[in-house]
């Protein structure tokens, strides 16, 4: 598949200096994952090495660290990342219903990414918004009461957007 | 031209509700109209069925609008409300006389939805830094007596007597030591961190300052979780803020101290709530859970003696400070002293905070403050406690909210989190769930809760299935023991808890036929 049109290319100067901005402070390797994930949409595996060696850590330091963590992920991602929640709060207000709503009607499982490229969906658990469940997260913004008619008009935002860009 | 101020929530909530499209409007229509209004982003009230909920002052009194939407702001500013702000028919009336608000007890969160959070002015104005002031002038170890007096205990779950904690970080001579907030509120049906931190952040911000005096500590961390990015945005504005009226950073406050926060975030692991995989994780690794002793309080984050405790707590004690331990004394029953911030979440009309002395009924704050179920439907099964809490049936709903009571019915309070659901819940269902998140989130370390959780999500699989209920379900139970005595943490170690309550009073559920498919 052709790059994703959001991800950034992998620039290895870019990373170093992510490292070397962290790599004295005690403890810096999430830190520097986060930082590299901002900046790269994903930590990518040529990274790994690179980061070893500049924190002074082995490679299955690093990938034990990245595996271990939901957030932090080894591949390119949609233009929009789409978090449902699954927790019991949502449960308890139809989030089931919408999981299976939201994956039949972008044809993607969780941890995937729609054939065009636009849409990735992640499930989360608690995001906080619990007095006004089920909640969903794009980017930054968090949305409450999101029945199956309210996603379908997230979704429809984010495309008429994603159109306006092209 | 008099100026009224206007008061619109900047919090993960509010906002999802429609609050900052509002401010928005609202900031446009206050500069192209030039209307004597001013517009501050104060947190959240945590009336969550009224957001967005505007309040005007009119120098006496804050009036009620909510919720609001944009045309009906547009009608408010047309009608120029501000002129009789308690006259204009959608007026709820005064904020402080809605029986939601006015019913409960806050002292932590007094100033939440009442200030603008990143004003240092402004919370000292509400009686912020007073605690601070005092602390300045005492003994650390008669700031730990005052702590230890007030019975605060432990808001992060475990209900630890935050005291003690202290004072074995005190006794511990060491040349570097922390104070390690505790902001991964990952429990299910939990937003009281968030609102505390988005709505009243200097007060977190002063608790580990007077954390940091009481045990000679210069350094503190917050561990924030990544599902909150507008908090992270408030925090890392009230740190700026706190720092640049010097009571961040060297020699605080003019005094001999030195005392500097970093805001550190998590990655999306609910065992990082836990305090040793949290400490691991601020440590930049796996975060697994370390086996004690050694307490954190003796060996903690990067192996110094280190105060952990969660936001609630911490927020708590500028108060305490003030006002003295015996006022907050006065609150609560038995051994459960001062007051809980409980969230009401999942199926409930009236979902929000509700902050109240110990000793009240679940009951109470399901129909009371709650107004039963948003969906109309009757009430059939409330998990208390977040993921690891028990699922309570109605019998069991005027059980008092107080540490012990709770668990004397093999249930706990935790963070406070409240999760109503109507009777169209599935418990044979809920109880998988609890084994399956237990079996996604175990960091792995121990043999009980890594292969326990997934044998549980199994057997519940083959109870659902109709196949042998009778002896899956003894298994079940067996299997639940052993996670509940053979685990490392709490992550294994209680999810027993909600699995056996759905098994004890919900057992129609696991029945064949029960409606499983």
């Amino acid at each position: 598949m052709a790059a994703l049109p959001h991800s950034t290319p992998y620039d290895e100067s870019q990373l170093l200096a992510i490292c070397e901005r962290f790599k004295h402070e005690p403890g810096p390797l999430l830190q520097v994952l986060h930082a590299v994930q901002d900046c790269l949409g994903h930590v990518p595996t040529e990274a790994v090495p690179r980061i070893a060696e500049a924190l002074n850590l082995s490679r299955a330091e690093i990938h034990g660290v990245i595996s271990f963590y939901h957030y932090f992920r080894q591949r390119p991602v949609g233009r929009h990342v789409l978090q449902i929640c699954r927790a019991e709060s949502c449960q308890a207000m139809g989030s089931r219903t919408l999981e299976s709503h939201a994956q039949e009607s972008l044809g993607i499982d969780f941890h995937e990414t729609s054939a065009d490229g636009q849409f990735t969906l992640l499930p989360v658990y608690c995001l906080g918004n619990c007095a006004c469940s089920p909640s969903v997260r794009i980017a930054d913004a968090t949305f409450g009461h999101v029945d199956c008619a309210a996603f379908d008009r997230l979704i429809a935002d984010l495309s008429a957007d994603s159109e306006g860009d092209a | 031209m008099a100026q009224h101020k206007i008061f619109v929530p900047r919090d993960t909530t509010s906002c999802a509700l429609g609050a900052e499209s509002l401010a928005e409007r609202l900031g446009q229509l206050i500069a192209v109209d030039g209307l004597p209004l001013q517009l501050v982003r104060n947190g959240s009230r945590g009336l969550y069925w009224l957001e967005p909920l505007l309040e005007i002052d009119d120098g006496e009194s804050r009036w009620a609008y909510g919720p609001l939407c944009e045309s009906k702001l547009e009608e408010l500013v047309a009608a120029r409300f501000w002129e009789n702000p308690g006259a204009h028919p959608s007026c709820l009336g005064k904020t402080e006389d809605i029986p939601y608000l006015r019913d409960q007890q806050r002292i932590t969160f007094a100033r939440v939805g009442v200030i603008d959070p990143l004003s240092v002015a402004a919370y000292r104005e509400a009686g912020g830094f007073r605690g601070l002031d005092k602390a300045l002038t005492m003994q650390a170890a008669d700031i730990v007596a005052e702590i230890r007096d007030s019975g605060l205990r432990g808001r992060g779950g475990a209900a630890f007597p935050t005291g003690i904690k202290w004072q074995t970080v005190l006794d511990t001579p060491a040349p570097q030591k922390y104070v390690v907030c505790n902001a991964d509120e990952g429990d299910s049906g939990t937003y009281s961190d968030r609102m505390l931190m988005e709505g009243d952040p200097m007060a977190l911000i002063e608790g580990m300052i007077i954390a940091g005096l009481a045990v000679g500590a210069d350094r503190g961390y917050i561990y924030l979780r990544e599902e909150y990015p507008l908090t992270r945005l408030l925090l890392d504005e009230a740190l700026e803020a706190a720092r640049r009226e010097g009571y961040l950073g060297e020699r605080i406050c003019d005094s001999d101290h030195d005392f500097e926060i970093e805001l550190r975030l998590g990655a999306g692991a609910y065992i990082c709530g836990e305090e040793t995989a949290m400490l691991e994780s601020l440590e930049g690794k796996r975060g697994e859970v370390r086996a004690k002793p050694p307490l954190p309080a003796v060996a903690g984050l990067f192996a110094q003696p280190s105060i952990i405790n969660n936001v609630i707590s911490l927020a708590s004690v500028p108060g305490i400070l003030a006002d003295g331990a015996v006022e907050y004394q006065a609150y609560g029953v038995g051994r459960s002293r001062g007051t809980l911030p409980f969230q009401l979440a999942g199926n409930l009309r009236q979902a929000g905070l509700v902050e109240l002395a110990f000793g009240n009924t679940l009951r109470s704050l399901l129909e009371d403050f709650g107004a039963g179920s948003r969906s109309g439907r009757p009430l059939r099964a409330v998990q208390v406690g977040g993921p690891l809490g028990a699922y309570l049936p109605e019998s069991q709903w005027d059980t008092p909210l107080d540490y012990e009571a709770f668990q004397a019915i093999g249930a706990m309070l935790g963070h406070g989190g409240i999760v109503a659901f109507d009777d169209t819940v599935d418990m044979s269902l809920q109880a998988r769930f609890s084994m399956e998140f237990c079996a996604l989130e175990s960091c792995g370390k121990c043999t009980p809760c890594r292969i326990g959780s997934t044998r549980g999500v199994e057997l519940i699989d083959r109870i659902r299935d109709g196949r042998e209920i009778e002896q899956n379900t003894a298994l079940l139970l067996e299997l639940c023991d052993t996670m509940e005595h053979g685990s490392l943490c709490a992550m294994g170690g209680l999810t027993p808890y909600p699995v056996r309550s759905a098994v004890r009073y919900f057992s129609a559920d696991f029945e064949p036929g029960a409606g499983n498919t």
